[in-house]
């Protein structure tokens, strides 16, 4: 069963699309805020020294894969596999879900370090850029448990479940490609 | 899946060589690589993977009739460049251009 493009389709993945830009509008603002923001430490700690590397390349490489699984399970939903789409939203659930958790560890840590948002504009500024993105990440995990029980219950996969996984899968992708610039200008940038 | 895979791999290569070279810098004591070229290589390379991640996961341009697609998202860069870039640019030159007793006088002023 192939879920097919129709006129209606177009124009839904058209609106979609044009959320996702406009949330780039919101991460842009939020990444101009930094870019000001991250020097004005007000006596507390810089980057290098709250930022720990491994930890973040950690992060990274599941959230990348996570992004990975998202399009092997748009990819089943094309091809009409109710098992496929299953497994891989599964699986992208669990490494995104593991994702939110490290990232939970660290505001934590920071906090109970007396560093958290109101220690300086530079910690302000990181803990809305990075908590924006992790308050995307829970949204999306809330839709993908969502979808992932509707299917389950369903006797088969019908094409609207199926547009409904790919446009989970537009949204997964996104977030991942913000997070590109996040490790890049908040964690490297903040390390070197 | 080909797409995916290749997409994901080329990632990975570009996410691993972006926290190499600063894990080589910071182990050489900041030495090995000049700032300034460390911190454009680091954009270089972010670049570079947004746009394996379009092409092989979003798959933007893939077919034709998402023109209007590639257009929302110019007109987004074009918007996301001058919020990032004016403030940048003016928030350096007020630092520039005043103490911060110079900063404090003004802000009086302007509240009065």
């Amino acid at each position: 069963m192939n879920s097919g493009t129709t006129i209606n389709d177009e124009k839904r993945y058209f609106g979609f699309w044009a959320y996702l830009m406009s949330d780039c509008l919101l991460f842009g603002a939020l990444f101009a805020a930094y870019a000001v923001l991250r020097g004005n430490v007000a006596g507390g700690p810089a980057g290098s020294e709250i930022f720990s590397l491994p930890f973040v390349f950690g992060e990274t490489l599941i959230l990348l894969t996570s992004s990975f699984t998202a399009g092997l399970a748009s990819l089943a939903a094309y091809r009409g596999s109710k098992r496929g789409v299953l497994g891989w939203l599964t699986a992208t659930f669990a490494l995104g879900a593991a994702f939110l958790a490290m990232e939970m560890t660290e505001f934590t840590r920071l906090v109970r370090s007396g560093n958290g948002p109101q220690r300086s504009g530079f910690l302000t500024s990181y803990f809305t850029l990075v908590g924006t993105h992790g308050l995307h990440i829970a949204a999306g995990l809330l839709w993908m448990a969502v979808l992932i029980v509707q299917i389950a219950a369903s006797r088969s996969l019908t094409p609207k479940m199926a547009r409904r996984v790919s446009l989970l899968g537009l949204f997964w992708h996104f977030l991942d490609i913000v997070w590109i610039f996040i490790f890049t200008i908040v964690y490297l940038m903040g390390v070197m | 899946m080909k797409h995916y895979l290749s997409g994901y791999l080329l990632s990975v290569f570009l996410t691993a060589l972006a926290f190499g070279l600063v894990a080589l810098h910071a182990a050489s004591g900041h030495v090995v690589f000049a700032h300034p070229f460390l911190a454009a290589a680091l954009v270089a390379i972010a670049a570079v993977q947004l746009v394996v991640q379009m092409v092989f996961f979003l798959r933007l341009g893939a077919r034709g009739s998402r023109r209007w697609n590639l257009a929302l998202f110019i007109f987004m860069a074009l918007i996301v460049a001058i919020i990032v870039g004016g403030s940048l640019w003016i928030m350096a030159n007020l630092n520039y251009n005043m103490t911060p007793a110079q900063m404090n006088e003004y802000m009086i002023n302007q509240s009065e």
